[in-house]
């Protein structure tokens, strides 16, 4: 299976400025939108407080986290996925993210900001028994 | 009775336990599940003394967290 994320440029830049402004801290955030067949669609990005306002752990609002839900189900659309950023390490599941990462069906993204000029944003999809696949994303207009 | 879960309008039997309605949902990972019900933040411990009623709105988050190690 080849999944594909297809993200606006627009809400790439803003999962982009939301990280950047969260430094030192690592930052986190949902994303609503639609699934069909392996084409997974972006439609709204949720900025989200890390709580633990720390460099190497994050953990989400659950009372954003619910505002998001709801909000996204009045559009008509669903979570597909969340992100956070990696301020001083690459773009790949950590240990720890892939044992805390209990929503097999959703996409899980990584903004590494390690090296400031070069940010690198993957998705990736982590199953039941932690297997991590890469999957693509497709930024668009 | 009537009560949302997830969104959905579904029908369960009067008295039921939050613990049995995350069973027979088939909730993923259950034990790493928030609840809401009535947008009411739900304590792990009170699951299965919790009775849902006619007309809750139960929502299920996963805790959603992480680390750079």
């Amino acid at each position: 299976m080849s999944i594909v994320l297809k993200l606006k440029k627009s809400d790439y830049e803003k999962i982009l400025a939301h990280c950047e402004q969260g430094l030192p801290n690592e930052s986190c955030g949902l994303l609503a939108g639609t699934v069909e067949g392996e084409v997974k669609t972006v439609t709204k990005v949720y900025l989200l407080t890390n709580i633990d306002a720390s460099n190497e752990h994050f953990s989400m609002d659950p009372k954003e986290q619910l505002a998001a839900l709801k909000d996204a189900r009045a559009d008509g659309v669903s979570i597909i996925g969340n992100f956070h950023s990696h301020p001083e390490s690459p773009s790949r599941p950590s240990e720890e993210d892939k044992r805390l990462a209990y929503d097999s069906t959703i996409e899980y993204l990584i903004l590494s900001l390690q090296e400031r000029e070069n940010p690198v944003l993957r998705a990736f999809g982590i199953d039941q028994d932690k297997n991590v696949t890469v999957h693509e994303i497709d930024i668009i207009e | 009775m009537t009560i949302t879960v997830a969104g959905n309008k579904k029908e369960y039997e009067e008295g039921i336990t939050l613990t049995a309605l995350i069973d027979k949902e088939q909730i993923e990972n259950a034990e790493y599940v928030t609840v809401t019900i009535n947008d009411d933040f739900v304590d792990r411990d009170a699951f299965p003394t919790t009775v849902i009623k006619e007309g809750d709105v139960v929502e299920f988050l996963y805790f959603m967290g992480g680390g750079a190690r």
